[in-house]
């Protein structure tokens, strides 16, 4: 038997913190994990944020980024421990034997040199090749990354290309010194979903190809069933379940793996139109202050009262811009906006109290849309006392069954945003849109920010307080798995156009138009085999190339 | 709340009152009269005179405590009116935005295209050299840095989504600005005023050094040591002791500055 | 037109508008202020006949706006008009004085600037451990107390105690520069000192937000040395910071001369514009002032375009 490129064996942690004001705190992040990687083999690190991941991806490469260190076990890499190297052996297995692809790319390379120079940088440093091999191999690679020019794109500062361009490119610096192993993490986390998966086949092709082996970090359990061979869920830097990728795909054994395999699959029925249209976008056209073109053309949708209209697209598709005309934030250039049967001024300041009453809105970070200074609170009573005049004993009567709602129950009301989770930020933002009794919540992307299983819930709590409340949601995001979960109408936009609108079963039924196809596509499945065949039947190239 | 203070803040505490008490009750607490000449010209220190008399026979002490008094107070009024002045104007640019903005912005560029020592110079040219004149002219120079500090915080905390959100809500101007925005700019600000203390204090000693600032017989730190300079030829420490005086209320202020910041962001909801 | 080009020629552009709205705030300041040129020459005791006389002298009768353009017009021609206190031709006065100022601020530039950048790359090296904290310590005493204390106290404890220098900087042009350096060494370390502290905490700022980008990380993952990663990828991206830090000091050391040369009875201009200012003899205030803003507006700029043509984004556009 071979013996594995890489052994680690009981690896711990740790980092220090300085939370302000107090002392600084050594905690530790990863509790001793164990697990092999054979030559030319991928494995799958997955976990949700704070499982240690990224963490143990450096580990191999004897490195702690900021104040993290390792503290104990071992790491073999090619039959030596390099916890116990000397710095000087370290450098010649980073960049040599093992190599890094970030997250974000655009920040990885530096920003003052050309792409070539930092693509070579490392083989012609560790001794592999002369720099005309280094050039020659590294055109080589870019052509199979499938970049276009690959002549000549070496020639290019960072910024000069896109960002899913930047992504391989990082690609093409990582497996340029002919390493034994890479280290992907996150790589394609931080761009569009159309573009992800042309990057994610690209890293598949080329790993391969070169038959390197690879640690590939992801939080997202279908891309990562697409290249590994075997998967390691990792939770609060513990291991959880390690498998073959089919075993923990098909047969998860601990209920924290069959949580992540089972996420995103909630079922809703759809409904019906019924009744007349709580809101009714007509003939929308919008544009920024001081900009020159529409963001917005010609919106036509409609939306029913306890019911939920999907608007998904990409980035700059204007589903953002979308939520801020009807907010009154821009008001649009041409068309009017309908609600509850009366038409709204296009402007915030001339509306009545009522209509902003009616009409709330749920933000993407719940970080930021939350006073940081205020209590809960205050955050929730606040709407109460504005609207309703609440005071006092009835106020907090309210508050508390708002809370109850929202399943966070007793002692959360003193409680600063700073001291919830990201989940239950999200759910006291849920509460302050409730209190205010709206008809319709606009929803923009209030589930993109969290991990999955906290995802999953949040849709599962605005599923249950829609029949409640029976209050209708415009759900903006970019996530067509989510749409599936939630919608009972969809509207797909494309710069600015509503491309195809409807019912959901309608929508998500072929025969598709050319880019409502790319989006379908590029959703990954928690299957086995996915990637390949969605990239043989796809109709469109995407844009983020 | 005052419960572990750190020890670098709890002397930082105890030297900032004692400068501040000792301006508030200066009469009580000086041995002579401010300008009364009580010996010969600069006397080492003795039981009667702890740190010696200056240039004409004064008790140094005493003049040490009553400088003291002046120098805070002017660079307390000064920092003030910078405050004010320049938090108010600093909102308002940037919830108002717009042509308000614009102007606002503008004319604090120019005003700090010129280092504000020399404006000050070419000011008291042709101003009668006055408490009142010195505050407002240093007050009113500062402004500018505060305005361009609120100015950024202020903007930086109208864009985010909770300050959108009482919008949307309907909530006025007033509730925006003192419920939503200032809460969370106040840490920043408070840290500056005390930057803007010290700076002050420097600021009104030079003057008074170059004798552009408060005119004798009245006392304080810099013209102490501009009555007093001429001894150092001969060995004379006279002119140094407003050096201490200054540098440990400068390092004092700054290290409370300095834990109120780190106190304010580590409270509960604390940014960040 | 390449685009950095046109972004150089417009901040140049801005820098001479700022200029000139510089020195009309100078000359509108003198203006709209009570009182005026000719009483303080004449004293609160003048009477009106001879205020009137003195002030058609001196084109006091003219509307401001008259007076003002004649004035920009009179510098722009190297006239700075003649001083109200001893009648001289104040561009004679100031030009000996000037190239004082520049020479002592030269030589203090010449001595803090690589020790500034050295002692902010000794505090990144060793950040947080005890280089670092003895830097800053040291940095935050000296910007707690005013340069003429520093002065006083250098004077005090390096001239008279010690005896190694004099404890005024009288040059003249007879002297050698040896001479004339051993004649400013205090004054040089007071102004080093001054500007040290800031520039060294800047510098170490500028250095430490380059190196925890993400591309330092690149490189130390790609198995560089240290001393590799800080030549080829952060050194590149720090210089302009770094310029742009130098210049704000330089800027800064305009300040602390004015203050520094009276302190050590230095002929330079900040000298004669205190004294200026004491008399009251406005037309010399003004013509110090418009300089002083002019050094201080141009590093200024300098600053702002070494870190438009660092800018690789500016540099290589799309």
């Amino acid at each position: 038997m071979t013996e594995p490129l890489l052994k680690v064996r009981g690896l711990k942690i740790g980092a220090t913190v300085y939370p302000p004001g107090e002392k600084p705190r050594d905690i530790e992040i990863v509790h001793g994990v164990d697990f092999d990687l054979m030559p030319g083999k991928v494995l799958g690190l997955i976990g949700e944020s704070g499982a240690g991941k990224s963490t143990i991806g450096l580990a191999s490469m004897a490195y702690g980024r900021g104040g993290v260190k390792i503290t104990g076990g071992e790491v073999w890499v090619n039959g030596r421990d390099i916890l116990k190297s000397s710095l000087k052996d370290i450098r010649k297995l980073r960049g040599g034997e093992v190599t890094y692809v970030s997250q974000s790319a655009a920040a990885s390379f530096n920003p003052a040199k050309q792409i070539m120079e930092q693509v070579t940088e490392a083989a012609i440093l560790q001794g592999k090749f002369s720099k005309k091999d280094a050039e020659a191999r590294a055109v080589e690679l870019f052509r199979k990354l499938g970049l276009p020019d690959p002549e000549n794109i070496g020639r290019r500062y960072p910024h000069q290309v896109s960002g899913g361009q930047l992504q391989r490119c990082m690609t093409a610096l990582a497996l340029c010194p002919e390493p034994d192993l890479v280290v992907f993490d996150e790589p394609t986390t931080a761009l569009d979903v159309t573009t992800q998966i042309d990057v994610l086949a690209a890293i598949k092709d080329a790993i391969r190809d070169t038959g390197v082996a690879a640690l590939y970090i992801t939080h997202d359990l279908a891309v990562v069933a697409q290249v590994s061979d075997d998967i390691m869920v990792l939770k609060m830097g513990d291991m959880v379940e390690y498998g073959a990728t089919d075993q923990i795909i098909n047969h998860p054994r601990e209920d924290y793996t069959k949580a992540l395999v089972s996420v995103r699959s909630i079922e809703h029925p759809e409904k019906s139109p019924a009744g007349e249209p709580v809101l009714k976008c007509e003939h929308i056209t919008a544009r920024y202050k001081g900009t020159q073109f529409d963001v917005l053309h010609d919106v036509n949708v409609e939306l029913y009262p306890g019911q939920t209209l999907a608007v998904v697209g990409e980035s700059g598709s204007g589903k953002s811009t979308l939520a801020r005309v009807i907010t009154g934030l821009l008001p649009p250039r041409d068309g009017k906006i309908i609600f509850d049967g009366r038409e709204l001024t296009p402007d915030l300041s001339s509306r009545p109290i009522d209509d902003l009453r009616e009409l709330q809105m749920i933000y993407q970070m719940a970080d930021t849309a939350m006073n940081p200074r205020q209590t809960v609170g205050t955050i929730i009573g606040r709407p109460l006392e504005f609207y309703f005049g609440l005071k006092g004993e009835a106020k907090q009567k309210r508050i508390q069954e708002l809370l109850d709602e929202i399943e966070l129950g007793k002692g959360f009301q003193d409680r600063y945003p700073a001291e919830l989770s990201g989940g239950q930020k999200q759910r006291v933002c849920i509460a302050r849109a409730l209190a205010a009794k709206p008809k319709l919540i606009i929803c923009d992307e209030v589930t993109s920010a969290l991990d999955p299983l906290v995802a999953d819930g949040i849709l599962k709590l605005l599923l249950e307080l829609q029949k409640i409340e029976d209050v209708a949601y415009l759900f903006i995001t970019h996530d067509l798995a989510t749409v599936r979960a939630i919608a009972d109408s969809i509207a797909v936009m494309y710069q600015g156009r509503v491309q195809r609108y409807g019912g959901k079963t309608e929508v998500l039924t072929p025969p598709f138009d050319d880019y409502t196809d790319l989006l379908l596509s590029s959703v990954p499945e928690m299957k086995l085999g996915w990637l390949e065949d969605v990239l043989a039947n796809r109709k469109m190239e995407s844009a983020g190339n | 709340m005052f419960t572990n203070i750190p020890v670098s803040a709890m002397i930082g505490l105890f030297f900032t009152a004692l400068y501040f008490i000792a301006a508030i009750f200066a009469p009580f607490l000086a041995p002579y009269g401010m300008a009364e000449v009580v010996g010969d010209v600069w006397e080492p220190s003795s039981a009667n005179h702890l740190l010696g008399t200056d240039n004409i026979g004064r008790d140094l002490l005493t003049r040490m405590i009553y400088g003291g008094r002046t120098t805070i107070f002017i660079a307390t009024a000064a920092t003030i009116l910078s405050f004010v002045t320049g938090s108010v104007l600093g909102f308002l640019a940037a919830v108002l935005g717009g042509w308000a903005d614009q102007v606002l912005s503008r004319l604090v560029d120019l005003l700090m295209s010129i280092p504000s020592l020399i404006l000050a110079l070419v000011v008291l040219a042709v101003l009668p050299v006055t408490v009142t004149t010195l505050i407002l002219v240093m007050g009113l120079l500062d402004s500018t840095r505060v305005f361009r500090l609120s100015r950024a915080v202020a903007v930086d905390i109208n864009v985010m989504d909770y300050v959108e959100a009482a919008k949307l809500r309907g909530e006025k101007r007033g509730w925006i600005i003192f419920r939503e925005i200032l809460p969370n700019a106040l840490s920043p600000l408070v840290a500056e005023m005390g930057l803007r203390f010290i700076f002050m204090v420097l600021f009104i000693s030079t003057l008074s050094f170059l004798g552009l600032g408060v005119q004798p017989p009245l006392a304080d730190w810099g013209g102490i040591v501009k009555e007093n300079k001429d001894g150092i030829v001969y060995g004379i420490g006279a002119a140094l002791y407003p050096a201490i005086a200054i540098a440990t209320l400068a390092i004092s202020v700054n290290l409370v500055a300095d834990w109120i910041l780190n106190r304010t962001t580590s409270l509960k909801g604390g940014r960040g | 037109m390449h685009p950095i080009l046109k972004l150089v020629l417009q901040r140049i552009a801005l820098g001479i508008l700022l200029l000139f709205a510089a020195s009309a705030m100078i000359f509108g300041l003198t203006e709209a202020l009570p009182g005026d040129a000719a009483q303080a020459v004449l004293g609160q005791g003048a009477t009106e006949e001879a205020l009137a006389n003195l002030r058609r002298e001196m084109g006091l009768d003219q509307p401001a706006i008259t007076r003002y353009f004649q004035w920009l017009g009179g510098i722009v021609q190297g006239d700075l008009g003649t001083s109200i206190t001893n009648r001289l031709d104040i561009a004679t006065s100031i030009s000996n004085r000037l190239g004082n100022t520049l020479f002592l601020a030269f030589w203090a530039a010449v001595f803090s600037v690589p020790l500034a950048i050295f002692l902010g790359l000794l505090a990144v090296r060793y950040q947080n451990r005890w280089p670092d904290k003895v830097i800053s310590g040291a940095t935050l005493a000296t910007i707690s107390i005013p340069e003429f204390l520093i002065g006083y106290v250098l004077v005090y404890f390096i001239a008279v105690q010690l005896g190694w220098f004099a404890p005024l900087a009288l040059i003249s042009d007879s002297m050698s520069l040896g001479q004339k350096l051993h004649a400013i060494a205090l004054p040089v370390i007071v102004l080093t000192m001054v500007v040290l502290a800031h520039m060294m905490r800047m510098t170490r700022a500028a250095i430490l937000n380059v190196m925890q980008s993400a591309y330092i990380e690149t490189a130390e993952l790609k198995g560089l040395s240290t001393f590799n990663v800080i030549r080829k990828h952060a050194f590149p991206n720090a210089i302009a910071p770094i310029v742009t830090v130098v210049m704000l000091n330089l800027a800064y050391l305009v300040v602390g001369v004015v203050v520094v040369e009276v302190v050590f009875v230095y002929p330079g201009m900040g000298q004669y514009l205190v004294d200026a200012v004491v008399k009251r003899d406005v037309p010399v205030v003004l013509a110090c002032g418009v300089i002083f803003a002019g050094i201080y507006i141009s590093l200024n700029l300098i600053a702002d375009l070494v870190s438009i043509l660092a800018n690789p984004r500016l540099r290589h556009p799309k």
